[in-house]
Parts: structure tokens; sequence; C-alpha cells
């Protein structure tokens, strides 16, 4: 899937679905699970209907009426983060999750489950 | 209704303002390999493959320069242990409901209505903004490819930020 038109040409992977959306929406809008829902049906549509490598399925999903978003997507300043070489966790409490001397861990995840 | 944006002009350009030297970007003029698809889609095991940072609280968070490690994230999961760490998208909407970048209710709600056969063991993440393609291609890809493999996947489904 992808919401980067050009990017994702000029990549020319197998198969592509393409939802016109801002990204960081890339399978649908936070909590529209109805919504989510007919993304990805249509996007694994492609599986079975696209024919040729390369082959690209133009979602027909809308953001918005209007799509005021595109005039400043990626239009404005610099919006990334430092590049930090630690690791960067969202809450504090998974740093210490991470660290906890938990055993037996699952080989592959590093979880326990 | 507005054409798509085109992302990679936009880029250059604020590259270009910030100082930094043109992107090289991946520019593929071959065509891509191809394999049909051998059985229904509701018979496949779907691998899911996502690059927005995601973790699960209890692993290693990812960091933002050239991170060109993967986790590994249980297919049972539950939602709410779900945290992103990327330093190049919007998280707002990603950090209200993973789904928007890991779609993993929406995958399980369609392996209970029978749209696709089932999921693999574990889905497979890492923090996209990797500057290096080669980096990706040789240390990345072969390591989550080997494990879509193991884990008898029969599609992939890549989904970027």
């Amino acid at each position: 899937m992808s919401s980067a038109v050009d990017i994702t040409t000029a990549v020319r992977p197998p198969r592509a679905a393409l939802l016109d959306f801002p990204l960081g929406h890339t399978t649908g809008k936070a909590h529209a699970p109805e919504l989510q829902r007919a993304i990805l049906v249509a996007a694994l549509a492609a599986f079975e209907t696209l024919r040729e490598p390369g082959g690209l399925l133009r979602l027909p999903f809308r953001w918005s009426e209007e799509d005021t978003w595109k005039e400043t997507a990626m239009a404005g300043g610099d919006q990334r983060t430092a590049r930090h070489d630690t690791p960067q966790y969202q809450e504090a409490e998974d740093r210490a999750r991470a660290a906890a001397p938990v055993a037996p861990r699952c080989g592959v995840c590093g979880l326990r489950h | 209704m507005q054409p798509p944006v085109e992302y990679i002009p936009r880029i250059r350009d604020g590259y270009a303002r910030l100082g930094y030297p043109a992107y090289q970007w991946v520019i593929n003029d071959d065509r891509p390999p191809w394999q049909p698809l051998g059985k229904p889609l509701s018979a496949c095991r779907l691998g899911l493959i996502a690059s927005g940072g995601i973790y699960v609280t209890g692993q290693v968070a990812f960091h933002f320069r050239d991170d060109t490690s993967m986790r590994a994230i249980p297919t049972t999961v539950r939602t709410a242990d779900l945290r992103t760490a990327h330093f190049a998208y919007d998280q707002t909407d990603a950090r209200r409901d993973p789904n928007v970048v890991f779609p993993i209710d929406t995958l399980r709600r369609l392996v209970d209505d029978r749209v696709i056969g089932s999921l693999t063991e574990h889905a497979y993440t890492f923090m996209g903004g990797i500057y290096s393609a080669r980096r990706v291609r040789e240390e990345l890809v072969p390591r989550l490819t080997e494990r879509l493999l193991a884990e008898r996947a029969d599609i992939a489904l890549l989904v970027p930020v």
C-alpha cells in the first residue's frame, strides 16, 4: 500500500494499492474501523485482480471534499525531529519495561507470551 | 479534486532550502519480480510488514539514525500495547489508533470474516526513515524475507508511512 504515488511509481513494486490520504494514514483514519476495513478489503483485492508486474490500483477513498491538506503536505519547513541514535520511547514506562530482566523471553519478538 | 501530492519535488525543494544535497531516490526501471497468486485470498496466510516505527511496550524502541533493525510483533498483540517511534511523520493519529499505519485489528477482523485465510505468527516492523537504500536492501530486506518464509506467508502486505 502507499499514499505517495510518485515515490511508489519510481520504486515499481510488483503490486501497489494507492490511498490518496495524508502520510501517516496509509491504512485509514483513526478510530474509523468500518472505513479501515473497506480500505483494506479494496486494497487486498489487488492480489487477485492485478495481473501484470508493476500494476497499480488507485483506491476510490477521499480524505476530505476539498483536499486542502494537499497544499501543505511536506511543503512547509522541516517537521522532522532530531535523528537521535538512542532508542526513542513513546512512553517513559516503555524504557523501564524494555530494561526489566524478565525471563524467559520469546526468542523471536523478545516479549513474554 | 486535486491530483495526488508529488512528494519527490516537495522533499527535494525542502532539502535544498536546508542546504542539503539532493536525495538519491530509488528508481527501478526494470520489470518487477512477479509471482501469481497460487490460491484464493481466503486461503492465504498474510504477513504484515510496516515501516512506521511500531513496537510493543517491553521491546526496545527504534532510534532515528539509520536504524535498520526490525521488531517481531505477535499478531495476537493487545492493540493498547502498541507504540510508535519515528522522526519523520506526524504520529498523532498513529498513537491514537495504530491501525492507521499498522492495521492489526483490521486484519484480525478479515481473518474472522474469511476474507483472508490467516496471519503469520508475527508481524514485522521497522523505522522507515533510513536514508541508505543500500543498507535497507542488504541489512533489512534479507531478514524480513527470511522471517516471512519461516512463518510460511503466502502474501505480504507492506505498509509504509
